[in-house]
């Protein structure tokens, strides 16, 4: 039959896909980069394996089932008036029910395990970050170092970072996919969103809720530095000496999404809270 | 002075918003293709124009087609409307998919924002003028029949519907030839879409057109749901309903209670732009997470409006192909019972993200993996129902097939996006293009085919050919799984969705793999329409007057193909489910009645028509405010609705002669046609009439 070489296809092609697709997930949550991601790929696993028990019986018994009872199959059983089983509806209504309900447990705890709002356990203060979502960069403000940077998180490794965000322009949606999910940033409003990093290195963040067309170029780095590195890149920040002035905040309002980080020491007090409570829509 | 009259004349158009013109000032590539699709839309409604001049058709379109109350032929407008939609769509689809794989580190051929109109008219149409007039259209044609009645409750409201949504579809086509479409995507959300962010036409033609689009659709419902309750022919219970009847009626419900939330929202988007207020905005108190609650509220029913119908296609589909009752009939109406009333409770799940708390997240999520539960039992009643069957492996029982493998992986991916924390991680990426289209693809588009196969012979009397069925279906499936499954990668991999560009090169290969799959999608839709070319000129072999092709089981297929206009010359009588199927093997369910009536039926209308223009007029009015336009359109609707409800003389009479004629010319046919058995039902030798065993 030529619908079987279809089906052939069909069950070659994820596993073959899989196979290669390891390099481009390097970027995502697989190679988790933090306690928040790794929970979160872990969950991916844990669903992941009862799913495919869902799953399995379907994709084998649709073809089996057809293929056996083909019109052509002189030897399979043909009762055309037989429409119903008690002990068939027990099995396609029960376990599928019993599933729902585990699963409902698990995710009842991991959305509160894993609610972005939650303050991540730790000896250490959180270190605070002020994120604003522009046309087509972000603004990082860390308001206890008075110091900004455009298109550049850097983040000392260990310590938890709690992130409030909000837009200066439409709604955003900041995503660090190696570190933890997103969550949105709108104009007048304060989302917020926990995380940490568990080892150094420079992890892609994006906003992933369209908003024009530099849309796609509004990527930046977090760079996960160890303590003391950190400690000397806020000094150094700190003595480039760029202030934040009235020029610079027009300009942060511009649609523009520059190439390189932009930095910026010192910054008005209360710049975020500015933000927030300054009118909203502007072109 | 000159250039005040203009103003009032032409609204906020000038030159500068042709194409063309854009085209020839700019000359990019990009600019080019904008031009060449807005120059495809003018050279095609050209060439229609032409060639219904030259064969002389404009009176037999007029009278025979647009102003029919018929709900079969309204049902197949719909239908045709929606091949035209698909075809646009799909166009832009391979669009987007070829930028991507061009665009890794480079700029690519679309321009950003000629890329956003694509993803934004590339979901619009998808959903609101291919989706909705296919199902629309099959449930017009099909559901009538098998309750055994003539007509819809509201024929007239049928056209209007119609016409309203031609009208919106229209809409859409124009901004490809004056201005530009929306950039907002299909959910159009603000405050992206108010004035302060977009001042250009593009989200009004996209308000005007959905607000039109979700207006038909509402009376639709209504329509569809009055027709299913009051005029089922005796003896058709409720739970003696074809299951396709049933999920007709569940959409139908949810078209009622979905669609004003959509209504409401795109108005209230409109007043923000056009009387300057502040629902949605970001200063003066608006708040756009208002919009995001009504549109979704609007926004999940819906895609059970779409996918319920192909639920209810595949679940005649395969118990006719298998010869077999269907299993657990009670179990999918409860099934399909319990899926309407829970798409209710899961809108939030479109925006975990927005910050509320986990505790509102966590019962979203658990209210979404319970709805697994019935699409689950659905399966598995569908396998349930080949088991001890004889299966054929028609064309539209591989897409049944087809859609049970296929949509169950996305059922896994959905419920992954069930889980809150698993959602931040790809929400808005291409892994939630990849899932949604996983159910859509199989869950509404095969459906829909397959409904299209199933349904053909009996609305045109021919068979349609089988071998390109099956090569269109091989694409559609193949295509499916290269196009999206790459997508599922690249979203767990961080590819936000929208993304004219792309930043990595180690993306290189899923994007090629995609774009490959968007051609075969491509090459399955031209395999449809070759299909289609083929059928027609081979109709002669192909006809099955006698009406029944497949051994088929509901009432539909105890009509001749097609059916007469009347349906039904004796209204049918009904002892179970599968009436005809039933009757075939226990009496004569081709014995002619004792004696024929006369039969009413509504006269054709230009009601639909005028509305549809006029409507089409007023909202083309209101995007580039020609106020004038917008004042005498809105006059007119009001004027031709009061006009309408004093015309007295809207019903004909079939006299009973002419009923006898057709239907002892369908009756000698039908003794003169060669029962077959299933082996040969693909072949020539079809003639419409079943070999009835045992």
């Amino acid at each position: 039959m030529k619908g079987s070489r279809g089906r052939l296809l069909i069950f070659a092609t994820p596993p073959m896909f899989l196979l290669s697709g390891c390099a481009a997930l390097k970027l995502g949550v697989m190679n988790h980069a933090g306690p928040i991601a790794a929970s979160q790929w872990h969950l991916y696993v844990i669903v992941g394996i009862v799913l495919a028990f869902v799953a399995g019986p379907v994709l084998l018994l649709t073809p089996l089932i057809a293929w056996h009872y083909r019109l052509s199959n002189k030897h399979s059983a043909f009762r055309p008036e037989w429409g119903f089983s008690w002990t068939l509806e027990g099995f396609i209504w029960i376990p599928p029910i019993g599933i729902v309900i585990g699963l409902s447990v698990v995710l009842w705890h991991y959305t509160h395990v894993l609610d972005p709002y939650r303050p991540i356990a730790s000896n250490q203060p959180a270190l605070q970050v002020q994120a604003v979502g522009l046309d087509w960069k972000w603004l990082f403000i860390y308001p206890d170092e008075r110091i900004a940077a455009i298109n550049q998180m850097v983040i000392p490794v260990g310590r938890p970072v709690h992130i409030s965000l909000t837009s200066g322009t439409v709604m955003q949606a900041l995503l660090i996919p190696q570190l933890a999910g997103q969550i949105y940033a709108m104009a007048r409003m304060t989302t917020q969103l926990n995380l940490a990093t568990s080892r150094a290195g420079v992890f892609r963040g994006e906003n992933t809720q369209f908003n024009g067309t530099g849309f796609q170029n509004e990527k930046f780095n977090v760079i996960a530095l160890p303590p003391a590195a950190y400690d000397r890149w806020v000094a150094q920040v700190r003595a480039s000496a760029h202030p934040l002035d009235a020029a610079a905040f027009a300009a942060l309002f511009g649609k523009s999404s520059p190439l390189k980080p932009i930095f910026f020491s010192p910054i008005p007090p209360r710049l975020f809270q500015h933000i927030l409570v300054r009118s909203g829509d502007r072109r | 002075m000159t250039h005040g009259i203009w103003l009032a004349i032409l609204g906020r158009l000038d030159w500068q918003e042709l194409p063309f013109y854009r085209a020839w000032e700019n000359p990019t590539a990009s600019e080019i293709i904008g031009a060449g699709a807005g120059l495809i839309v003018v050279i095609g409604a050209g060439a229609v124009v032409l060639l219904i001049t030259w064969h002389g058709k404009w009176r037999y379109l007029w009278s025979e087609w647009l102003t029919s109350l018929d709900h079969k032929k309204i049902g197949i407008m719909y239908i045709a409307l929606a091949l035209v939609m698909l075809s646009r769509a799909l166009i832009e689809a391979v669009l987007m998919r070829m930028q991507q794989a061009a665009a890794i580190d480079k700029p690519g051929f679309l321009a950003p924002d000629h890329f956003s109109q694509l993803f934004s008219t590339h979901g619009s149409i998808m959903i609101f003028f291919m989706g909705m007039p296919f199902l629309v259209g099959l449930i017009n044609f099909v559901m009538p029949l098998q309750i055994g009645s003539r007509d819809v409750a509201f024929p007239l409201l049928n056209s209007i519907s119609l016409w309203l949504t031609g009208a919106a579809a229209a809409l859409v086509m124009a901004s490809l030839v004056i201005g530009k479409f929306s950039t907002g995507g299909w959910s159009g959300y603000p405050p992206y879409t108010e004035l302060a962010f977009s001042p250009d036409v593009g989200p009004d033609y996209w308000i005007w057109a959905v607000s039109l689009g979700s207006i038909g659709s509402t009376l639709t419902g209504i329509n569809f749901a009055v027709t299913i309750y009051k005029m089922r022919c005796p003896g058709m219970e409720l739970m003696r309903m074809p299951l396709f009847v049933w999920t007709a009626l569940c959409t139908s419900i949810l078209m009622i209670f979905a669609m004003p939330p959509l209504t409401i929202a795109t108005a209230l988007l409109a007043l923000d732009r056009y009387l300057g207020y502040h629902f949605f905005t970001n200063d003066l108190g608006g708040n756009m997470m208002n919009y995001a609650n009504l549109f979704w509220l609007f926004g999940h029913p819906e895609v059970y409006i779409l996918i319920l119908p192909a639920f209810g296609v595949y679940s005649e589909v395969v118990s006719t192909f298998s010869s077999k009752e269907l299993y657990g009939y009670t179990s999918l109406v409860l099934a399909t019972a319990a899926i309407a009333l829970l798409s209710f409770t899961v809108w939030v799940h479109h925006f975990f993200t927005m910050g509320q708390n986990a505790d509102i997240n966590a019962v979203f999520g658990i209210a979404t993996m319970t709805i697994g539960v019935p699409t689950g039992v659905k399966i598995y009643d569908w396998i349930w129902t080949m088991f001890r069957g004889q299966v054929r492996f028609t064309v539209p029982m591989l897409y049944s097939l087809a859609f049970m493998m296929t949509f169950v992986l996305g059922g896994i991916t959905g419920i992954l996006l069930a889980f809150p924390p698993l959602d931040y991680l790809v929400h808005n990426t291409l892994f939630l293009v990849a899932h949604f289209h996983n159910m859509l693809i199989p869950g509404l588009l095969y459906g829909m085919l397959a409904g299209y196969h199933y349904w053909f012979p009996k609305a045109f009397g021919f068979r349609l050919n089988e071998k390109w069925g099956r090569i269109s279906f091989g694409c559609w499936v193949v295509g499916f799984y290269l196009a999206f499954m790459p997508l599922y990668v690249l979203g767990a991999a961080g590819v936000a969705r929208r993304t004219q560009g792309m930043f990595d090169p180690i993306f290189r290969p899923w994007l090629y793999v995609a774009g490959v799959g968007a051609l075969i999608l491509l090459a399955a839709l031209g395999a449809l329409f070759v299909q289609l070319l083929v059928s027609i000129r081979e109709r002669d072999a192909n006809r099955v007057f006698a009406g029944d092709p497949w051994d088929g089981r509901g009432l539909e297929w105890s009509t001749s193909a097609p059916p007469p206009e009347y349906n039904y010359a004796v209204i049918p009588r009904v002892r179970g489910r599968d009436p005809f199927f039933e009757g075939k093997r226990k009496d004569d369910p081709y014995a002619p009645p004792a004696s024929y009536e006369d039969i009413e039926l509504p006269k054709n209308s230009m009601t639909g028509p005028l509305i549809g223009a006029v409507g089409a007029a007023t909202a083309f009015g209101l995007v580039w405010h020609m106020w004038w336009l917008v004042i005498i359109g809105v006059l007119a609707i009001i004027a031709a609705v009061i006009a309408r409800s004093f015309a007295r003389d809207v019903r004909r009479i079939i006299p009973a002669d002419e009923i006898g004629r057709t239907e002892r010319s369908w009756l000698r046919a039908v003794a003169e046609a060669t029962p077959i058995p299933r082996e040969i039902e693909m072949t020539s030798a079809n003639q419409g009439m079943a070999e009835v065993s045992e």
